[in-house]
């Protein structure tokens, strides 16, 4: 069971419209990808419930259809250093 | 993912992590680690040096099930210190590298 890289993208960009997303295909297989998701909604949260919320947007399909997701999260830069 | 898991399996997991300060729910055992995720995590653990214990979900599928919903996470690994659940091995790996897994678990720098 794989998924696309543009799937996981969309699924994403759906749930966190400001999300900024950039995903690696790690091996090649379309089953083992890199995220790393920037969003000004996650200021102020965990890495914990910045992470949640990433997988609430995947709908589930996280540690099944999509069997391994490594994910980097953050807060816009900009924010950060004021 | 869609079954509720029982609240025994709940009530096994929360024994688990109360009685265990450190406790790294896994895939495989860490000598042997059936996945890269988990793999990670433990070497992460032994670059530290801080005892901890581990639960083999693959051994146990109502813990597999169970730990899922405990900690509203959908995979494995998962860390717990002192009751409280840390992150999975991506989470473990931006804290290592932060310096602030070493402060958490208490382990000496390097």
């Amino acid at each position: 069971m794989a998924m696309a890289a543009s799937e996981i993208e969309r699924l994403i960009k759906a749930a966190i419209p400001d999300a900024e997303v950039v995903i690696r295909d790690l091996a090649g297989d379309g089953d083992h990808y890199a995220a790393r998701v920037v969003s000004r909604s996650f200021a102020g949260l965990s890495r914990i419930r910045q992470h949640q919320q990433v997988y609430a947007a995947l709908g589930g399909r996280m540690g099944g259809e999509l069997h391994a997701l490594q994910l980097q999260t953050a807060v816009p830069q900009m924010e950060k250093s004021k | 993912m869609s079954d509720a898991s029982n609240p025994e399996s709940l009530t096994r997991i929360a024994d688990l992590v109360g009685k265990n300060d450190i406790v790294l729910f896994m895939k495989g055992t860490a000598l042997f680690p059936q996945c890269g995720f988990s793999s990670r995590a433990i070497a992460i653990l032994d670059r530290l040096g801080v005892q901890y214990e581990t639960v083999d979900v693959l051994q146990d599928p109502e813990i597999r099930q169970g730990i899922k919903a405990y900690s509203e996470w959908p995979t494995v690994p998962q860390l717990y210190v002192r009751g409280e659940f840390v992150g999975g091995s991506d989470i473990m790996m931006e804290m290592f590298e932060s310096g602030e897994l070493q402060q958490l678990l208490g382990a000496e720098a390097g």
